[in-house]
């Protein structure tokens, strides 16, 4: 047997086909159109965007990135004489408020999702979901406005409380004339925002952790904490920094919240506590309207970067998701 | 099926490992179930069993499919109530004590009553060794000698030759025999005076089969073991005393618990020797 085996060549690998049912072709030409569709939009985006930014970019070069400038002088018909724009200030923003959200929103989401899934009773478990998915579709504007009558106010106790415990570190520094309009509180707001994404989807994963390794684990005499902690954790962590990149995102692109609460100020900021920053996307709501037209060249420019940054951030935690997956399944 | 199998030959098989006298060098003095019941919801599904399970013997339960074998094993290592609507009635005994007595911490009954499931289910994140010592990490217990008891659990499981030269590899990387021992190891290590089995074996080749069966004649000295079969071949193979289960319809009802060699030689009821002997089920 095994010597006629062994003299018969080893044929290639066949070609593998199959003759699809026209109501197959159907359905794959519609998903197909669908999915490309988004993907074709958003490099008619991306395309859109490059082509109003590209003269403003060319003009500033790399300054567009380092510099804090924001300024455009025009003569009497209307030609720019002279102008000045830098986004420093309003990328450092972005990425300050938007990493306070997720730092504040990352645990207070995970946390409540263990709780909805593991130690809520099913009444009160209802009823969380549907507010929690309510928050979700709440027009940011309410909390901009929230932030701005109510967080702010008592904002002040809150930063002494931080500078207090934390004030060694150059990020708690305490400016108390300034502090309500500081990045620290558009952070908070955008924590609020995102509290809900991070939540459901953290719930969706915990909720997939298997029933089995879940029975396993309280078989072998765990406590609720210790199987959460030995089974529904592992099983859950790429999911839950999927979540966070996605409230990441969001944070990144909001703009009316932080619009409202926080003081747009051209100059490069870390310190959380100091009311000077701004974010891109309220840089371009807040010149928008009454932007000349090269200015609104510079806004685009802006939109780019803007468009970029979430694309990387995207990108990051897709790598983030794959790599801690591997080990987490 | 055993359609062929005679009840005799059965009985032989049973013959052929020496019955124990209970209570040697096994921890405790073994379990006692005093009119267990079980409900899902509005259905019953077991009625009124009584089991003595003396310590260290093996006892078998059979019975055909939905007569509530799992349900009963459940019920004794308090797994039962995991279930959103589960419900039951009657005392569970370890060692004289009731563990549904008011003021019993679950997780200590569950240390000391072990369970391997149907499927085998090794954490996957988790290496093997870590898996092995999981039961201890999950109670919060600490040992010393964690290599040592890694081995020694290991070795009584019938697995340590396989993965000692690869107790960081994780635990989804064996085969699914590998894996059941790897279960059986791991419920080791807590030392539980009890262990539950639930068909360990339907899901694995005829190969390890045999081991998880010699492991279990191994065990038996030092623990009490209860194990769900539906090979009748199994259950004469390995276990002291066979339990029968049936249900007609209405809940799940113990028919007949016998020392083994009889149950396959003598049973007592028809329903018994209609079952063992493939008539039915
Ligand atoms: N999670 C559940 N919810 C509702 N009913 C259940 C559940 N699990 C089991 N039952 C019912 O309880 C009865 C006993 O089931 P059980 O799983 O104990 O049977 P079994 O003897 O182990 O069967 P098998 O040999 O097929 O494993 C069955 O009628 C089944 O339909
Ligand atoms: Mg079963």
């Amino acid at each position: 047997m095994s010597t006629i085996a062994a003299e018969r060549q080893v044929p290639a690998p066949r070609v593998l086909t199959t003759q699809p049912r026209f109501s197959d072709k159907v359905f794959r030409a519609v998903v197909t159109t669908g999915g490309l569709s988004s993907l074709i939009i958003l490099g008619l985006i991306a395309i859109f965007l490059s082509y109003r930014g590209f003269e403003v970019l060319r003009q500033e070069g790399f300054h567009f990135l380092t510099s804090s400038d924001w300024s455009i002088t025009t003569d009497d018909a209307g030609n720019v004489t002279e102008s000045h724009f830098g986004i420093a200030a309003m990328l450092v923003g972005t990425i300050l408020c938007s990493i306070i959200a997720v730092v504040i929103a990352l645990p207070v989401s995970v946390f409540s999702a263990l709780f909805l899934n593991f130690y809520a009773p099913a009444w009160l478990k209802k009823i969380l979901v549907a507010v929690i998915d309510m928050m979700a579709a709440f027009p940011s504007i309410l909390f901009g406005i929230w932030g701005f009558l109510v967080l702010m106010p008592s904002v002040e106790y809150w930063a002494k409380l931080l500078n207090k415990y934390l004030g060694f570190l150059p990020f708690f520094k305490l400016h108390p004339y300034v502090v309500t309009r500081s990045p620290f509180v558009a952070g908070v707001v955008l924590a609020i925002m995102i509290i809900p994404i991070i939540t459901s989807v953290s719930r969706e994963i915990f909720s997939q952790a298997p029933l089995d390794r879940i029975q396993a684990a309280y078989a072998l005499g765990a406590t609720r904490w210790a199987m959460i902690k030995a089974v529904v954790i592992p099983h859950g962590r790429s999911g839950v920094i999927g979540g966070a990149m996605l409230g990441l995102g969001r944070a990144m692109g909001e703009t009316v919240a932080v619009f409202t609460v926080l003081n747009i100020v051209f100059q490069v900021n870390w310190q959380m506590l100091l009311g000077v920053g701004g974010n891109v996307a309220s840089l371009i709501i807040l010149k928008f309207g009454e932007a000349s037209p090269y200015e609104i060249k510079a806004l685009m420019a802006a939109g780019l970067v803007l468009f970029l940054l979430t694309l990387v951030v995207n990108a990051l935690a897709d790598l983030i998701v794959r790599s801690t997956g591997k080990s987490g399944r | 099926m055993e359609t062929t199998t005679k009840p005799s030959s059965l009985a032989d098989v049973a013959n052929a490992h020496v019955q124990k006298a209970p209570g040697t060098r096994a921890l405790g003095t073994g379990l006692e179930t005093r009119g267990i019941h079980a409900w899902f919801g509005k259905n019953h599904v077991l009625s009124d069993i009584n089991l003595d399970f003396a310590a260290g013997t093996v006892t078998a339960l059979i019975g055909p499919s939905g007569c509530g074998k799992s349900t009963f094993i459940r019920t004794i290592n308090r797994m039962h109530e995991f279930i959103p609507g589960a419900a039951m009635a009657g005392e569970v005994l370890l060692d004289g004590r009731d563990v549904y007595a008011a003021g019993t911490d679950v997780t200590k009954i569950r240390l000391q009553i072990g369970m391997v499931f149907q499927k085998p289910n090794p954490f996957p994140s988790m290496t093997i060794g870590e898996n092995v010592l999981s039961g201890l990490k999950l109670s919060q217990q600490k040992v010393s000698n964690k290599d040592e008891l890694l081995e020694e659990c290991l070795e009584r499981a019938g697995l340590w030759n396989e993965v000692k030269d690869r107790l960081g590899a994780h635990g989804g990387s064996l085969s699914g025999g590998q894996q059941q021992r790897l279960c059986i190891a791991r419920a080791l290590a807590v030392r539980p005076q009890v262990l539950l089995m639930d068909e360990p074996c339907s899901a694995l080749d005829p190969g390890s089969t045999l081991r998880i069966e010699e492991t279990i004649r191994h065990l038996s000295d030092t623990m009490t073991i209860i194990i769900v079969t539906h090979n009748m071949q199994q259950a004469a193979r390995v276990s002291d005393y066979t339990a029968f289960f049936l249900s007609d319809g209405g809940p799940g009802q113990m028919i007949e618990a016998s020392p083994t060699n009889e149950i396959f030689s003598r049973p007592r009821d028809k329903r018994t020797e209609n079952y063992v002997t493939g008539r039915f089920g």
